[in-house]
């Protein structure tokens, strides 16, 4: 369990059942259930880039789609934006990442993967709604590079 | 009957399986990596999951990424096609975990014949004649050694764990089995994780034949008769035909009785090949079972009307089998030729690349499985396989010259393909006169 980063292993026959759960903040495990879609609630905070701009004086340039990154899934699986059905989602628009900053789960198996930004910015878009299916290569997230 | 389904697989398997689940009213979902994401029969599957990158490890051989293709996608079932995942023992297990059918037999028999040493036991168990070798596993060169000289050379050392061809080695006499051991065992822990090694006589110059085998789970099963195999070069074989040209009926009746017997004794259920060898006297010899459908699997259904792949996906939804065995018949003379993007100039080298022009052959009596068309580029990372031309006619003489037609009719430009070799073959005066063996193709060509 431990080479595979292994917290939670649960195994049953009648019925069969195979439960897998690598290291994560919270212990419960995520169902699919139906939570307010990100990007829909709180406002947006400034992204670093057009404050720097505007405290370098010069305009602020709206950036087109070409200049973000995409953050894509590495695995086909199951999107969760949340930890847990009820806590706090790990990204929203205008969270700054870095590059090993989680930015979602995408369970596949029953293994809740965590899956890190790779690239550092803001979170201009997120692509994908909690409980979303994708496949390998699926952008879920657009980054705008610091 | 199955509602929807998963394709562990790619190619002309995954749009040979597409198309059957059509048929039957089964929704198909098929997987693909990057390097097949433009592939036209992607558009008729009724879903389509990316599952990774080019490389096999990373997609078709992903069992993570394919249950969770599958899981995400919920379907029923998975049909492994062939190669890849479909004779992989802990593949089946994990589907079987998940609550997921897979197309195929039950673990435990995939897992009795998947052992070559195990299944030659059952066979002898079912008073089937095996090819004279070790009752087990070879541990050490001394016991190699021992049984050839008494059973008499030349002999073939095999992987226990084998298939494919691979892991195999000839030996003529006491100095070339020691190396033949060796190096088999090492080929054999190389390729397939398990250097277990036996050890058969080597028949000289036999042909391939094999039977056709569907069980169900209530415990019955049907032959759908024999393809000769004999044409192959390094173990892989290039042309199929049915029927065997040069079995009597009661030797055929022997062969697939056989067949039956073996399938039954393992408790399989679904799609089987039960292989032979054919020696010059015309007596047969078991040597495995292949626990999957097979590329060569047309040839079979042209000459019996059956469709195989239907079948495997009625056995899979439950439903035992009707039909009595008199009901199937050989109609016809059926030949397949696999056409591989490879150059026969420079031994057989493979040959990707982008497919400019295509035509392919048609007509009376001609069929073409196959995913590429023109446009196509064919990838680096798959077999090398793009296309099976199967015809059937009334005799051996009139599917000989339909095929010799359609090969010529067949465009496949710029790549190399063995196109030019299976000609040549066919119109070779041993293969016409029904004079060759497993060894005719590296002989002569």
């Amino acid at each position: 369990m431990k080479q595979n980063g292994l917290v939670e292993v649960e195994i049953k026959h009648g019925d069969d059942k195979i439960f897998l759960k690598r290291s994560q903040p919270q212990a419960p495990q995520v169902g699919i259930t139906a939570v307010p879609m990100i990007g829909s609630t709180e406002s947006v905070v400034a992204p670093a880039g057009a404050e720097q701009a505007e405290a370098l004086g010069g305009p602020s340039v709206p950036q087109s789609a070409e200049d973000l990154v995409e953050i894509k899934s590495p695995i086909v699986g199951t999107f969760y934006a949340t930890p847990t059905p009820d806590s706090e989602p790990y990204v929203e628009l205008g969270t700054q990442v870095e590059l090993q900053t989680v930015v979602c789960v995408v369970e596949a198996m029953k293994v809740m993967n965590e899956i890190k930004a790779e690239t550092s910015g803001a979170i201009a878009e997120i692509l994908v709604t909690n409980g979303q299916a994708v496949e390998y290569g699926q952008a879920l997230f657009r980054v705008r590079p610091d | 009957m199955l509602s929807r389904i998963l394709i562990a697989n790619r190619g002309e398997i995954a749009l040979r399986i597409i198309r059957a689940c059509h048929e039957l009213g089964i929704e198909a979902v098929a997987v693909y990596s990057e390097a097949d994401k433009d592939a036209p029969y992607l558009q008729l599957a009724d879903e389509a999951i990316c599952i990774g990158p080019a490389d096999c490890a990373k997609s078709y051989l992903n069992i993570p990424g394919i249950i969770s293709a599958a899981e995400i996608t919920d379907v029923e079932a998975i049909h492994p096609g062939y190669g890849f995942l479909a004779e992989n023992v802990n593949f089946a297990q994990i589907c079987r975990d998940c609550g997921i059918t897979f197309i195929g037999p039950p673990v435990e028999a995939m897992r009795l014949l998947g052992d070559k040493v195990q299944a030659r036991k059952l066979a002898r168990e079912a008073r089937v004649r095996v090819v004279p070798g070790s009752d087990g596993t070879i541990e050490q060169v001394s016991e190699a050694l021992e049984l050839a000289n008494k059973i008499g050379y030349p002999v073939i050392i095999k992987a226990a764990a084998g298939g494919g061809g691979r892991g195999m080695r000839v030996a003529h006499n006491d100095i070339s089995l020691r190396s033949a051991f060796n190096a088999a065992h090492a080929e054999a822990e190389a390729a397939f994780g398990d250097g277990s090694v036996y050890l058969e006589k080597f028949i000289v110059e036999p042909r391939h034949v094999e039977v056709q085998v569907i069980a169900d789970e209530a415990g019955n099963a049907l032959h759908f008769y024999e393809r000769d195999c004999s044409i192959q070069r390094r173990h892989q074989k290039m042309i199929e035909e049915s029927p065997c040209p040069v079995l009597d009926k009661r030797t055929r009746e022997g062969l697939c009785d056989a067949a039956l017997k073996i399938i039954k004794k393992a408790h399989y259920v679904n799609a089987a090949t039960v292989e032979f060898l054919l020696d010059e006297k015309k007596e047969y010899y078991f040597i495995e079972v292949n626990t999957r459908i097979q590329v060569e699997h047309p040839v079979t259904e042209m000459i019996t009307g059956h469709d195989l792949i239907k079948w495997q996906l009625k056995i899979a939804s439950g439903q035992t089998i009707k039909f009595s065995q008199r009901n199937i018949r050989q109609t016809g003379v059926a030949i397949e030729c696999r056409i591989n993007a490879e150059d026969p100039e420079r031994n057989f080298a493979p040959c990707p690349g982008t497919i400019t022009k295509y035509i392919p052959p048609g007509g009376p009596g001609v069929r073409v499985d196959t995913h590429v068309h023109q446009g196509w580029t064919v990838s680096g990372s798959y077999d090398s396989m793009i296309a099976k031309l199967i015809v059937h006619q009334r005799t051996r003489t009139e599917a000989i010259a339909t095929m010799r037609r359609a090969l010529r009719e067949f465009v496949i430009e710029p790549i190399k393909t063995t196109i030019p070799v299976c000609l040549d073959i066919l119109s070779h005066n041993l293969f016409v006169k029904n004079k060759i063996d497993t060894g005719f193709v590296e002989r002569n060509f």
